[in-house]
């Protein structure tokens, strides 16, 4: 290799490395700081502002904050309802639209479509309306026991809203899943008399396993770090999630404590980065299966 | 003759049919209709809701009850109003940079550059560029206020500016817009960054040694065999991506909360019609300036839909006749 042919083959890299450094470089900083007692840039002081001062006081709203463990179990029931809705929801339509001829399932599959390009952002305002709407329905709208009711102000509503705006790309992998699995075991099932419901759950289901891993790993984030759903319809503090715990910390008017807000960072963090490490694989095929862009 | 055979054998036959209707149909209500229902409750309802409201002068102050219907003055209000070509600019200015430099832009740059780097590094260096969009929006834009944040915290005026002799600042407010267009770039790219790599892998190596054999130098290898092959992926998410922007405000929210002139079009009604410092909702007129959006949401979507040929994926299930 000649050293011009070296220069060539490493730019790539170089050029790689140093557009990645800013992805980089906040994950770094939140690392540092949950552990210093302030940070000046990326290196960890003391309260002097002098080299040093790494402490893990920082994560002590562990213990000491009552409503850390409050949200922390509310976003795991948001993240679960939301995962095991999507799941269960698309997966169902995804069958029958992969595997059964029924009228209405051209236009279905096409709508599936627009939805799936369609900003439902845009239309938090009118949802606010429907969820009072059902929040006013008795027991399902207000009663129920840890999820609160599907209505206004409830985890259980904003579980919904959020089940229904990410149907569209759920149905969408799920159909084209099922797409993949070989028909002659359904067939052979079917002729034998099994029931559809059957079909599905007992032979098409464990063939899509891989399809249902990736789509719910990658709902469950979703659900985990959600921020503007919750906000906007749960009003209750006690009753939001971390995303939402954090915004405030740091809004107060009261001296905000950057390394606290650090460490809850982190805290939400950790299971974001443990799934990220072992399924990098099964999310990038999720995004190539296309998934809402931009921000 | 005949037509009594036939009058006798027509209701058996109507008879079993039905039956059979109904029974092949059953199968699929079952699937269905979780997913019509939410998408009716959720999508097509709120629609109409929407569109309703933009009609009303519905505002905290009227009540969710006393709202009169106004037609259209929702609308010549958002012409005639003062922050409308000042947000419109701000939206225009988002989208088109954002779009330029990160979602196309720094997307097919990564995908260069990762499919010429041995496989291995090219899919760690992709996966790390997922990070970004994983993270909770809140502790991702916390990083980012940390990165501009004034000196002596700040990353970049501590590290960067500081020994470059520049005057510190909070640079999320003094270059709010830059920010604002990094912070929705670095998880906007990765879209584009995973289509164009799975449009440039199967790209035949013939092409490129043809190429290299012909004397090509890089650039002119990606301008002239790479890129056209992939005409068609960079028209998709460029339409697509143009549409997310338009209406994606949840970074900008956390970041500036629409000050310094970074009040996009979304954040506006949003703000207007949910959350404003006032208190005073104005859900119609907040309703006229989303519905804009939806418009525009709804004409694009069934254009993507005629134009990508989105209807070919439209195939005919494999089992019909059970």
């Amino acid at each position: 290799m000649t050293w011009k042919q070296r220069l060539g083959s490493a730019t790539p890299l170089v050029l790689l490395t140093v557009l990645t450094i800013p992805v980089i470089v906040g994950y770094v900083w939140i690392m540092i700081s949950t552990f210093s007692q302030r940070t000046y840039g990326l290196v960890p002081v003391d309260r002097e502002g002098n080299f040093g001062g790494l402490t893990f006081e920082n994560w002590s709203f562990l213990w000491d904050d009552p409503h850390i463990w409050n949200v922390t179990f509310n976003t795991i029931v948001l993240a679960v309802l939301l995962t095991v809705g999507v799941l269960v929801i698309s997966a169902m339509a995804g069958y029958a639209l992969s595997r059964i001829s029924f009228p209405g399932r051209k236009t279905f599959l096409s709508g599936t479509l627009i939805l799936h390009a369609f900003p439902s952002v845009t239309l938090l305002i009118s949802i606010y309306f429907v969820l009072r709407w059902i929040g006013q329905i008795p027991v399902i709208g207000k009663g129920l026991p840890v999820i609160g009711g599907f209505g206004y102000d409830t985890v259980g509503g904003v579980a919904l809203v959020m089940v229904a705006l990410q149907l569209p790309l759920g149905v969408w992998l799920m159909k084209g899943f099922f797409d993949n699995v070989s028909w002659d075991m359904e067939r052979a099932a079917l002729i034998d008399g099994c029931s559809r419901l059957r079909v599905w759950w007992e032979i098409m289901l464990p063939s899509i396993r891989p399809g249902i891993a990736a789509l719910s790993i990658f709902t469950f984030i979703g659900g985990w770090g959600a921020y503007l759903i919750p906000y906007t319809y749960i009003t209750d503090q006690q009753r939001s999630t971390i995303s939402a715990y954090l915004r405030a910390l740091s809004g107060d008017t009261s001296p905000v404590n950057y390394s606290r807000i650090a460490s809850v960072g982190v805290f939400q963090l950790i299971p974001v980065l443990i799934f990220f490490i072992f399924t990098q694989e099964y999310l990038l095929s999720i995004f190539g299966g296309g998934t809402k862009g931009g921000a | 003759m005949a037509v009594s055979t036939s009058q006798v054998g027509r209701p058996a036959q109507t008879k079993t049919t039905l039956r059979d209707v109904l029974r092949r149909m059953s199968g699929p209500f079952l699937f269905m209709s979780p997913a019509v229902l939410l998408t009716t409750v959720f999508f097509f309802v709120p629609v109409l809701i929407l569109f309703r409201i933009s009609l009303t002068n519905m505002s905290t102050a009227t009540g969710l009850k006393n709202y009169e219907m106004i037609g259209f003055e929702n609308y010549l209000m958002i012409l005639k109003h003062p922050s409308t070509p000042v947000n419109l600019w701000t939206t225009v200015k988002y989208v088109v940079l954002t779009l330029c430099f990160f979602n196309v832009g720094m997307a097919l740059v990564m995908a260069l550059l990762s499919t010429h780097v041995p496989r291995r590094a090219g899919f760690t260096y992709r996966a790390l560029w997922l990070l970004p969009r994983l993270t909770p929006s809140v502790v991702y834009i916390m990083m980012w206020k940390f990165i501009g944040a004034d000196a002596p915290h700040g990353i970049l005026n501590r590290h960067i500016l500081g020994p470059l002799g520049a005057d510190p600042s909070n640079l999320i407010s003094t270059q709010p817009f830059l920010f604002v267009v990094l912070t929705n770039g670095f998880i906007g790219a990765s879209f584009g960054m995973i289509v164009f790599t799975s449009a440039i892998e199967p790209i035949p190596e013939d092409y490129i040694i043809a190429a290299l054999v012909d004397g090509c130098t890089p650039w002119q290898r990606i301008r002239h065999v790479i890129l056209p092959m992939i005409s068609w992926p960079l028209l998709f998410v460029t339409t697509y991506q143009t549409l997310s922007l338009l209406t994606s405000f949840e970074q900008i929210m956390l970041l500036t909360d629409g000050a310094n002139n970074t009040e996009v079009w979304a954040l506006w009604a949003y703000h207007r019609a949910l959350a404003n410092y006032w208190g005073n909702f104005q859900w119609g007129f907040g309703s006229a300036l989303a519905m804009l959006l939806v418009a525009i949401g709804i004409v694009m979507s069934v254009i993507y839909m005629r134009f990508f040929r989105f209807d070919v994926l439209v195939q005919e299930p494999k089992i019909e006749a059970l």
